[in-house]
């Protein structure tokens, strides 16, 4: 499968996605926030960094590059985007996905592991993630705490798009086990059409055991299930 | 000609560079302080002869797509 690394000015995991990518056994090409085409892309991953500074707000600049009209065209067809961290806040600032990221509640910029309850396993996103597993993933972020008013948070819930909650490493959702203050201990959400998906914590930065956990790639597996899947349902 | 914009948090979303800031005005010694919440200030530069309608107008475009995210911020607009 091959995968489009989007890169603005001032991402900084980008090469992290890619690596990620190819330790996994597949493509994966960077492209130019200029750009106006992704190419051939199987799936789209919007890294991590501060595009733009973080001027004005994070991700506010970068949702209006020339590469993300191409970006909303690909995830209208339901091809499968995954932003993770700055990429996460830029989907959002996009309307890619709902609600916004905003200052960490401690105005600490928070850089560690913390554990993930996978909420839903429907998803693309999710769905090779064993039941009952917490996940150990870095973040490394200063405003990533997720918010969206009532209605939306509701939506959310009712629809299954919270995808991973910040919890304790027994599972359990606690204040103490939230880095950052997100409403209901978001960490991950997902579109109601579920084929595109954002969180703060970084997968790519856990694919190994050499890095101290190698639980990011359960969802990079998930993903790439799902492009398997098609690719099948398409040759049949 | 210029436009001044102020974008504030809005006041369902927490806003803790506010709260520390109230909370370190409350150490200084002043007094009466309920709330204080930390926004952006953006002053604008117009040409000459800018019709201020037309300005009005596009510059509500400009904050409501761009300069504030309507989900977690107000914004004012006046024109001088």
């Amino acid at each position: 499968m091959r995968f489009a690394v989007l890169q603005f000015p001032a991402s900084n995991c980008d090469q992290d996605a890619v690596h990620a990518v190819r330790v996994l056994g597949h493509e994966a090409d960077y492209v130019w926030h200029k750009e106006t085409s992704l190419g051939a892309a199987d799936a789209v991953i919007v890294p991590g960094g501060f595009s733009y500074g973080d001027y004005l707000r994070t991700g506010a600049i970068a949702r209006f590059s020339p590469v993300m009209g191409a970006l909303r065209e690909f995830a209208a067809r339901g091809g499968l985007v995954l932003g993770i961290c700055n990429g996460f806040q830029i989907l959002c600032e996009a309307g890619l996905l709902p609600g916004a990221l905003v200052r960490n509640r401690s105005l600490q910029f928070r850089c560690e592991h913390v554990f993930l309850k996978t909420a839903t396993h429907d998803s693309p996103f999710t769905r090779r993630i064993p039941p009952g597993k917490v996940l150990r993933i870095p973040i490394a972020h200063g405003e990533g705490c997720y918010f969206a008013d009532e209605a939306t948070l509701a939506t959310l819930r009712a629809n299954s798009q919270i995808l991973w909650q910040y919890c304790s490493a027994n599972g359990e959702l606690t204040d103490a086990a939230n880095p950052n203050g997100s409403l209901l201990n978001i960490a991950g959400i997902c579109n109601a059409g579920r084929n595109v998906a954002g969180l703060m914590p970084h997968p790519e930065r856990a694919c190994e055991p050499i890095l101290g956990s190698d639980d990011g790639r359960f969802i990079f597996e998930s993903m790439l299930q799902t492009l398997t899947d098609r690719a099948r349902a398409k040759a049949a | 000609m210029k436009a001044k914009i102020i974008i504030t948090p809005k006041k369902a979303v927490v806003d803790p560079q506010g709260k520390t800031v109230q909370s370190a005005l409350a150490h200084l010694g002043y007094q009466g302080v309920t709330a204080v919440h930390v926004g952006k200030y953006l002053e604008i530069d117009l040409a000459p002869g800018t019709n201020a309608a037309a300005a009005r107008r596009a510059l509500e475009e400009a904050c409501h797509k761009f300069l504030s995210n309507p989900i977690i911020e107000d914004y004012r607009l006046d024109i001088e």
